[in-house]
């Protein structure tokens, strides 16, 4: 099946400004291994490692000077790395953050850390977790046996230490399910003492592990100029944001295992016009669905 | 942005009143206006969203003709004046969604054609001088009519870009309902008014409002009472959604949460 076209027909979407960078701070090196993840992370992929702090560090000071808004922190699962409450630290100081994990690795001692950085912060810091059902029977079959159990006692780690995180779900279900599962995962929170809890529902990507879970994207699916013809570049996060990994700096967060997605060293030189060019793009264009909180 | 109004005159230099969206809250803006007055405000500005969220829209004009406010476009102001589906506030999440539909159907419906060709002509910002200082106002942000400057989410960083590429000393704005001020390093301001229509999301029913002293670049936030509790009635009368009213009587916020971060929502009850 195609994924891409040939870059000369895919419409560009322009670089308007620097507002959000995200880290792959902890490569594609998960503790777990979803059946749906979209780069197919695991215990093992070191496509793209961990980032030390030196590189992250050096990173802000770029994006500050490019005038970033905010800054997120994803793998993998961020808190794998062993310098991660250090990170976030620096991120504080410079710009509101957003942490995504699958929770299944924090403690309450950890939490308190956090915590700690958050109470010392201007600025917001927000903690996504990710859960896939409403049930062990929906969510385990897709992110691994026990997982269900092991996200929620984190997410209820975050709520006991004064976080509100983000319970982020990747929509594996039909639209018409959409109001019913919304309010499904709002009671199981409450159920689990998370009082006012946020749900935010992701489109699937149908690439990297997923690709081979169901199907990848048909030719159909591919963004040509007549889909930029009026549509608003603002839509697209990629118009406004930037993914740095240890390969350097990617178009966006999802298409971090596609070679020519990789744009630049810095940052500031990756701030130029990108070709739509693959079925993801065509995900994004169509539900103006954005990795941001 | 691409309508921008500029201004000069000596009472530009005196006491000046920044209003924030009324959402339709004609009792609440009467006393914001009122309490402007005693001050001895110079200029008024509102800073746009004129309807949605309150009763009786319509009352909301006669208010700002009367006081000669200078007022911006904010997204509710252009979408009615465009005839568009929604009001553009920028949710992304469909629980507020579900209530910024409700608000904006009922504002649209009555909302005249006299008053929508009257909203197509407000500019989409303002631009002055003032003790020597470039002022840019506008309803969202320098460059989004519906881009949301909440104090927690906005970067140093950010908000002087947002300044310099608008050419800009202090950036006046409004849009998320909660006011905030910043004095960033090198001197560059940003104020955000928040609502002169909606409490604060801190339990108490005062709406509030910016205040520039004459000879003052530093806002003063002022709480302005208001007849609360006939606002309340009066939207029980229109039949406008339970939560909208019990944030009037309550102070709390209880729909279009979800868009808050994490700090500003941490403060609220819901
Ligand atoms: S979806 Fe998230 S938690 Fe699951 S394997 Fe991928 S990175 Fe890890
Ligand atoms: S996948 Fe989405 S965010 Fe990434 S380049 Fe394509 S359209 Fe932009
Ligand atoms: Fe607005």
């Amino acid at each position: 099946m195609r994924s891409s076209i040939p870059l000369a027909q895919a419409p560009a979407v322009p670089a308007l400004a620097l507002d959000t960078v995200w880290f792959q701070v902890a490569g594609t090196l998960c503790n777990l291994r979803c059946r749906h993840c979209f780069i197919a992370c695991g215990p093992t992929n070191r496509a793209h490692d961990y980032m030390d702090r030196e590189s992250v560090r050096g990173h802000l000071r770029e994006a500050e000077s490019l005038g970033v808004r905010d800054v997120y922190f994803t793998g993998g699962e961020p808190f794998l790395h062993r310098d991660l409450v250090g990170i976030l630290d620096d991120a504080l100081r410079i710009a509101p953050t957003s942490v995504l994990t699958n929770a299944t690795l924090l403690t309450p001692a950890l939490v308190r850390e956090l915590a700690a950085l958050r109470d010392a912060s201007r600025y917001s810091l927000e903690m996504r977790v990710s859960l896939d059902g409403i049930t062990p029977e929906q969510n385990d079959p897709i992110r691994g046996p026990g997982t269900f159990d092991d996200t929620l006692r984190g997410a209820q780690h975050l709520s006991d230490g004064g976080f509100l995180p983000i319970i982020t779900v990747t929509q594996t279900w039909d639209d018409a399910d959409d109001r019913r599962l919304r309010e499904g995962f709002h009671a199981l929170l409450r159920a689990r003492g998370i009082e006012r809890p946020r749900v935010k529902i992701l489109p699937l990507f149908k690439i990297g592990r997923e690709a081979s879970r169901t199907r990848g994207y048909a030719p159909e699916e591919l963004l040509t100029p007549a889909h930029m013809d009026g549509y608003d570049p603002w839509l697209l996060q990629c118009s406004t944001s930037r993914m740095v990994t240890s390969r350097g700096v990617y178009v966006c967060p999802i298409l971090i295992n596609v070679p020519s997605a990789r744009m630049a060293e810095t940052l500031g030189a990756s701030l130029r016009p990108f070709p739509l060019a693959h079925g993801a793009c065509h995900t994004c264009w169509a539900t103006g669905a954005t990795c941001r909180n | 942005m691409t309508r921008i109004a500029t201004l000069q005159g000596d009472e530009l230099e005196g006491g000046i009143a920044l209003l924030g969206g009324p959402y339709s809250n004609h009792r609440a803006l009467r006393a914001g206006l009122e309490d402007a007055r005693r001050r001895g405000a110079a200029r008024i500005f509102c800073l746009g969203d004129l309807g949605g969220f309150g009763p009786n829209p319509g009352a909301i004009y006669p208010l700002l003709a009367a006081r000669d406010v200078t007022t911006i476009a904010g997204n509710y102001d252009r979408s009615l004046a465009e005839r568009l589906h929604d009001c553009g506030c920028g949710y992304t999440h469909p629980d507020d969604n579900h209530y910024a539909r409700l608000s904006y159907a009922y504002t649209d419906r009555h909302t005249t054609d006299e008053q929508r060709a009257w909203l197509g002509t407000l500019p989409d910002g303002v631009r002055f001088e003032r003790g020597g200082r470039r002022y840019l106002l506008c309803h969202g942000s320098p460059r989004r009519t519906n881009e949301f400057l909440w104090e927690s989410a906005c970067s140093d960083a950010f908000l002087l870009r947002l300044a310099r590429d608008a050419e800009a000393d202090t950036i006046v704005c409004t849009h998320t309902g909660l006011h905030w001020q910043r004095l960033l390093p090198g001197g560059v301001r940003v104020i955000n008014v928040g609502s002169i229509g909606r409490p604060a999301n801190d339990g108490r029913p005062n709406v509030w409002y910016a205040w520039l002293a004459p000879g003052s670049e530093e806002a003063a936030f002022i709480p302005v009472d208001y007849d609360h509790e006939a606002m309340a009635a009066e939207m029980e009368a229109e039949r406008l959604p339970a939560p909208f009213v019990e944030t009037i009587r309550g102070g709390w916020w209880t729909t279009c949460l979800e868009i808050l971060p994490a700090r500003e929502r941490a403060r609220g009850r819901f």
